[in-house]
């Protein structure tokens, strides 16, 4: 043993911050100074977390947080060499996080064959007792598994949280001598890919939801709207598709019932908008994506006119496991609010970026933290937004908000798809509003002027802000430009976003003054010199 | 014609199929996953894939079995792979490139030792 031991801590977390690198460097430091015979640097499982990958030094007791090479030979050079603490690196032992308390626990439920199973072999899925729900549903009552989802509290994946057994309800409940059953696979959120990670994964999942959903309301017809570009996806679906007729759980007379249903994939071309429902309706009709006047809302007139159930895949991929284990096992998960599981979407500077599927009611410390390994590079966090692009950005003070569909209201924080974008110190929150809105500029499909021409204005000021060219004038505009847009808006596009934009102008108000006292603490805005124009050949 | 009539035949597929899961695995010593889904393809999974399936024939294993699969979503680290050897924990490998999949070969299926620096995740997936 000698006199002195180092201990670096390289669980994963730790190794995505470079402990590994680390604890090389160290050891070479070690030899270069000689200092071998009295030091000896141990590895170890996680000693807890903090910004950067922590140190322990015995017998001092003294714990360290190092984000850089040049900070491991400071603590080589200064400590272990000289026999002198370094102050500036040191960290309270109590304030390092043990590594448990950000553990969060993964309930798989319409991830759970994902990776497990072959995607491209219906047996494999058999094999997991796939399409035993089907069956099971269909020696039930059509209104049976209704109420079977509308216990479960089953509520809309896709950003809005509508109780899915409610709707199915009022589909069921419309007169109509043919219905349908479309799942919204357009998936078109920026960050968002849990969609296509379950339609790649375990593409029966969705399909047999959809029959159950097809059975409980009464249509015969289905069509999966599916983002163009997602070719492999496309592709496991229709092999799954073609397998599902083959054995017997599409087409006509499903499993002796006397049941029929058909399911068809159609392609959309990449465009936001086409994600909302009746939009996304238009376009399988074969008419150009834009949205209708609501009500009448789709389970009264929906596809072709016809009474129709518009579901996320997340929510269909949910149906099977109910209808197998029950309405009450359902509920013993999540909040009582917002029953089950959610997928979220890490994205951003994290060290994990990434999917996994937690109880609702997991907070955005936890997703971040227990998930994501924390900020990436040992930067500070900045904000975080939550519920995709059209979604709150909030403050560290909301960090340990519990995230389900009453968060909004309780919390002022968004669940929507489920995306959680973490954003580092770098960012500064004026031109990260600039991103947003010319996102929103870009996808607003032009039907209606408060969209169409709010969005531009709002472009139009926060792109003066980050030029230091913005008037507090500027900014109050701003804020009544958003709120006029969501009033007055056709469709929730152009409805929602007053939500990133007021969430960043309320919650990091400070920031935006500062752009108009022309300075940006992030340095990433600057004043443009006007330059006579130079020719140039 | 539609080989699932009712649930007595449906069932009978189940049976069939976790027989024919173990026929692939019987005799095995365990298996490896391969992560095939868009970001895997992207990060060099089929390459990946196709470097298992050359080294263990060139190092004449044959009771490890290799399966593809949807992805578990760990994008920041892809290709991945699952090693699960019976009667041990699986273990999630990240970033496996060609080269590193000889080496979690080398060194996990053969001398039992876990490549601890490509390690992203110790468990049931
Ligand atoms: C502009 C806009 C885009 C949308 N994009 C999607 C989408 O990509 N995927 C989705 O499932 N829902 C999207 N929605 C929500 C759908 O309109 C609809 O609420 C959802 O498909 C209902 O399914 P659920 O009840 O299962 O959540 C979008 C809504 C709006 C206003
Ligand atoms: S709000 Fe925007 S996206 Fe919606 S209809 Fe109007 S212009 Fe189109
Ligand atoms: S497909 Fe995205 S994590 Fe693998």
């Amino acid at each position: 043993m000698t006199p002195i031991t180092v201990l670096i801590s390289v669980d994963s977390n730790s190794i995505l911050l470079g402990a590994r690198e680390f604890a090389n460097y160290m050891k070479d430091l070690i030899k270069e100074f000689n200092l071998d015979p009295i030091v000896t640097v141990l590895e170890t499982v996680s000693l807890g977390s903090y910004n950067g990958v922590v140190i322990h030094v015995l017998p001092d007791d003294v714990y360290y947080s190092v984000k850089s090479k040049e900070q491991v030979r400071k603590i080589v050079e200064e400590h272990l060499l000289k026999g002198r603490q370094v102050w500036d690196l040191m960290v309270n032992k109590e304030l390092i996080r043990p590594a448990e308390k950000f553990e969060v626990k993964e309930v798989r439920i319409v991830t759970r064959n994902i990776g497990v199973i072959d995607p491209r072999n219906i047996e494999e899925y058999i094999a997991r007792d796939g399409y035993f729900a089907l069956s099971k549903a269909l020696q039930m009552k059509p209104d049976e598994v209704i109420e079977e989802i509308k216990k479960s509290g089953l509520r809309g994946r896709g950003g809005a949280g509508f109780p899915t057994g409610l709707k199915w309800e009022f589909t069921a409940k419309a007169k109509a001598d043919q219905k349908y059953i479309v799942c919204n696979a357009d998936e078109g959120e920026p960050g968002t890919f849990k969609d296509r990670l379950i339609m790649e994964g375990d593409p029966h999942t969705v399909i047999e939801g959809m029959i159950i959903a097809g059975y409980a309301v009464g249509a015969t017809k289905g069509y999966i709207y599916i983002r163009g570009e997602y070719y492999n996806s496309v592709e496991n679906l229709r092999k799954a598709i073609q397998d599902a007729y083959e054995y017997g759980f599409l087409g006509e007379n499903i499993l002796g019932s006397g049941f029929s249903f058909d399911l068809t994939v159609r392609l959309g071309a990449g465009a936001y908008i086409c994600g909302e429902e009746t939009a996304l309706l238009e376009s399988i009709e074969g008419k150009s994506g834009r949205p209708r006047l609501k009500p009448p809302y789709p389970p009264q007139v929906g596809l072709f006119g016809k009474p129709t159930v518009i579901n996320n895949v997340e929510t269909i991929a949910n149906v099977p496991q109910i209808i197998l284990n029950g309405a009450d096992w359902y509920k013993s998960i999540g909040t009582p609010n917002s029953p089950g599981t959610k997928v979220f979407c890490l994205v951003g500077d994290v060290n994990r970026r990434g999917m996994v599927e937690l109880p609702m009611g997991v907070t955005v410390r936890q997703v971040l933290y227990g998930f994501g390994g924390g900020v990436r590079g040992g930067r500070e966090l900045k904000m975080v937004q939550t519920g995709g692009l059209a979604g709150t950005f909030i403050g560290l003070d909301k960090l340990d908000t519990p995230l389900d569909y009453d968060s909004m209201k309780n919390h002022g924080v968004s669940l929507g798809s489920g995306v959680i974008l973490a954003i580092d110190d770098s960012h500064c929150v004026v031109d990260i509003a600039l991103n947003v809105m010319e996102f929103f500029r870009h996808e607003s499909c032009g039907k209606c002027t408060p969209c169409r021409e709010g969005t531009r204005i709002a472009c139009e000021i926060l792109e003066r802000m980050t030029k230091f060219e913005g008037t507090a004038e500027d900014l109050d505009y701003l804020r009544k430009i958003a709120e006029v847009t969501a009033d007055t808006s056709f469709c929730g596009l152009g409805q929602s976003i007053n939500v990133p934009l007021l969430s960043l102008i309320d919650n990091f108000r400070e920031e935006f003054l500062e752009h108009i006292e022309k300075t940006c603490r992030a340095n990433v805005c600057k004043a443009v010199l006007k330059k006579p124009k130079v020719q140039t050949k | 014609m539609s080989k699932v009539k009712s649930l007595v035949e449906l069932m009978k597929i189940k049976e069939q199929a976790i027989q024919n899961i173990k026929m692939r695995e019987s005799g095995k010593r365990g298996k490896i996953t391969v992560a095939m889904g868009t970001c895997g393809i992207a990060a060099g999974a089929k390459d990946t894939l196709k470097a298992i399936v050359e080294y263990l024939s060139e190092l004449k294993i044959d009771d490890i079995a290799v399966v593809q699969s949807g992805c578990m979503g760990l994008c920041e680290v892809e290709p991945t792979i699952e090693v699960s050897l019976e009667g041990q924990e699986p273990i999630v490998y990240g970033h496996v490139t060609p080269e590193n999949a000889k080496r979690i070969i080398q060194s996990h299926i053969l001398e039992g030792k876990i490549v601890s620096d490509l390690m992203v995740k110790r468990g049931e997936v």
